[in-house]
């Protein structure tokens, strides 16, 4: 059984105009307890939206309007801000993108990290500064003593990033989302900061939910992944059988526009048009505009998950499983 | 706090009241004759010629200032030309009054006016909002001396429950509090409210909240901490402000403090007793802007001890 399971999210923005906006529509996905599921897609698909549902950190206009998210048996979508901040408190934690403005800037890092374990254990003080020193250590802070009393300022955007996760696991927590936790940082230290966390992800026995557009970072460190596209997940498949067969034209899209190495001075693919806005999503599937292999029943008709749980994709014309190269 | 930045900010206190002393020296003297405004109109030219000369006022006028300046370097502010008391000891005589009336009316502008502020921020865009935003205007916009006036006809007037003027009783002081405190708080309402957005919208606020902080523990341990840095600095601007409103605030509840004995030296051409005066509020923005300085280092360990902001990184 997942540890995190969400089926049909769907998240309702008021607006102030009165008019409701859907930024997350049927969403599912699923985490299993020490693994890592990816939630890829371009800028804007949903795919922040979905991980601050999940945490019940969503802005006060928006809230979950339909659909379930089921963590370690217990339903989250119905609990209230107060119920929810116990679950952050033990259950879930999250690393944000800029660790050096997501760190208060007039607290030193020691105070901010023994903050995180004594709402999580209600610990003195005293003993949550020890607990934070050891955090440190163990995120791999250097000079983890002088690191307790400086401030974000006086630390570099990877010593932060290590800050930023040591609060966050400070209360051992089942699920961990990490929202483009490493996209801030230059390439060495992303790859630091991902080896890192897939090392305390062994420890604790973690899932995590690893919120990226870089698929190079999904292919290396992700067990699954979940396409996401204009607010919906549109495939969902183990690592290995997306990049090899992806079904979904626009997985496809998404992995021919990276560069690789076999394929040496071939301009790189892009996906032609853009993303429906938000206010104008199309009746059909929303893919459907930019879509070469679009059908008259996609700008029709809305496709549901079609496949097995293993690799599951939502389009009326997939690629077929076995591609003729 | 380095020795050398402290001393380096004494040095330009002291050039700025150099230059307040000098400005306000030499525009009084522009001004015009303060013994023909003295001296009845019938007076023969020997008095006139006697007092000129008595008080120095034959002299070219930078005779006079050179003679002024090292009087002051000796701690000698002149005498009254009213009442040949020593300026710097009237001054200081009806002192206190205006510092009890300008602490009160602080006091009571930071407890009204950061708590509305807190509110309104934290109820953005809601009737509350509204409601503080509206309030605030009303506030800073109602010139004190028309809120004085108001206050006197009702509670004086009709009311017949308060003072309307003098200083013998807690009971004088409410009203030229309430009056000068009023237009404080709205600013700092204002300025409060405008902090504190920008302060929840930050990304370390959305932290605490992952982190499973309560409402009141990211109010106090997160926001108010950071929202606090701007907001000393507006406060420490405007404190100049709030001694100017107390000249005008004193004459209408007829409070005897310093400002109500700058208008009436204005008025006589009391140079020496102006001066005074305009030096010690000079120094009350001086020693209230080195004050933020020291307690914005406090605040922001961004800022060195030196008071330049470290680069970003």
């Amino acid at each position: 059984m997942p540890l995190l399971q969400v089926s049909d999210l769907e998240v309702t923005i008021a607006a102030r105009s009165g008019e409701a906006v859907k930024p997350v529509r049927n969403g599912s996905f699923s985490v299993t307890a020490g693994e890592t599921l990816a939630l890829v897609g371009e800028s804007g698909c949903g795919k922040s939206i979905t991980c601050f549902a999940v945490a019940g950190l969503l802005p006060k206009r928006a809230n979950i309007s339909a659909g379930s998210v089921m963590l370690d048996g217990r339903e989250l979508a119905v609990l209230d801000r107060k119920a929810m901040r116990l679950v952050r408190r033990r259950d879930i934690a999250f690393v944000f993108q800029d660790a050096t403005n997501g760190l208060n800037p007039v607290k030193p890092i020691g105070w901010q990290i023994a903050e995180a374990v004594r709402l999580r254990e209600g610990a003195s003080w005293k003993a949550s500064h020890a607990r934070a020193l050891d955090l440190l250590r163990r995120v791999g802070m250097p000079e983890p003593k002088r690191r307790m009393r400086e401030f974000p300022h006086q630390l570099s955007g990877g010593m932060n990033q290590r800050a930023m996760i040591a609060l966050a696991i400070a209360g051992s927590p089942k699920l961990l989302i990490a929202d483009e936790a490493t996209t801030a940082l230059d390439v060495t230290i992303q790859a630091q900061i991902m080896a890192l966390i897939a090392d305390l992800q062994r420890e604790i026995g973690m899932a995590v939910l690893l919120v990226t557009h870089d698929l190079g970072l999904v292919a290396e460190y992700a067990d699954h992944v979940a396409v996401m596209y204009a607010g919906r997940v549109v495939e969902r498949a183990d690592v290995e059988s997306l990049f090899a067969t992806p079904r979904h034209p626009y997985a496809r899209g998404l992995l021919d526009a990276l560069p690789r190495v076999d394929r040496v001075s071939r301009e790189l693919a892009i996906i032609e048009g853009q993303v429906p806005p938000i206010n104008a999503m199309p009746a059909g599937c929303a893919f459907a505009p930019r879509c070469a292999r679009a059908l008259p029943r996609c700008r029709a008709e809305a496709p549901v998950m079609l496949g097995g749980s293993d690799h599951a994709f939502s389009c009326f014309n997939s690629l077929p499983e076995r591609e003729a190269a | 706090m380095r020795p050398t930045y402290l001393l380096w900010k004494t040095l330009r206190a002291i050039l700025t009241m150099w230059l307040v002393v000098t400005f306000v020296f030499f525009v009084l003297r522009l001004t015009g004759d303060p013994v023909a405004q003295l001296l009845p109109d019938d007076v023969d030219q020997n008095t006139i010629d006697f007092y000129r000369h008595l008080w120095g006022l034959d002299q070219p006028i930078l005779v006079q200032y050179w003679r002024y300046m090292v009087a002051l370097t000796q701690g000698d502010f002149g005498i009254s030309f009213r009442d040949n008391q020593d300026a710097l000891q009237l001054v200081l005589s009806r002192l206190p009054k205006t510092a009890l009336l300008g602490f009160v009316s602080l006091v009571f502008a930071l407890v009204f006016g950061i708590p509305l502020g807190v509110i309104a921020a934290l109820k953005k865009d809601t009737a509350v909002d509204r409601f503080v935003v509206g309030f605030a205007v009303f506030g800073f916009s109602l010139p004190n001396f028309f809120l004085g006036i108001l206050l006197i006809l009702a509670f004086s007037l009709h009311l017949r429950i308060l003072p309307s003027s003098g200083s013998d009783s807690w009971q004088h002081l409410i009203m030229p509090a309430f009056t000068l405190g009023t237009a404080f708080g709205a600013q700092i309402a204002r300025y409060t409210r405008s902090a504190m957005i920008d302060v929840l919208n930050k990304p370390y606020m959305r932290t605490a909240e992952s982190k499973g902080a309560g409402d009141l523990l990211r109010l106090y341990r997160h926001a108010l901490p950071n929202a606090a840095i701007p907001l000393i600095t507006i406060i420490g601007l405007k404190m100049g402000e709030l001694i100017g409103s107390a000249v005008i605030t004193e004459n209408v509840f007829a409070w005897p403090g310093i400002g109500r004995l700058l208008t009436f030296s204005v008025a006589a051409r009391d140079l020496a007793v102006v001066q005074c005066i305009l030096m010690i509020i000079a120094l009350t923005m001086v020693v209230s802007n080195l004050v933020v300085d020291i307690l914005y280092g406090w605040l922001d360990p961004r800022i060195r001890a030196d008071g330049t902001p470290e680069a970003a990184r």
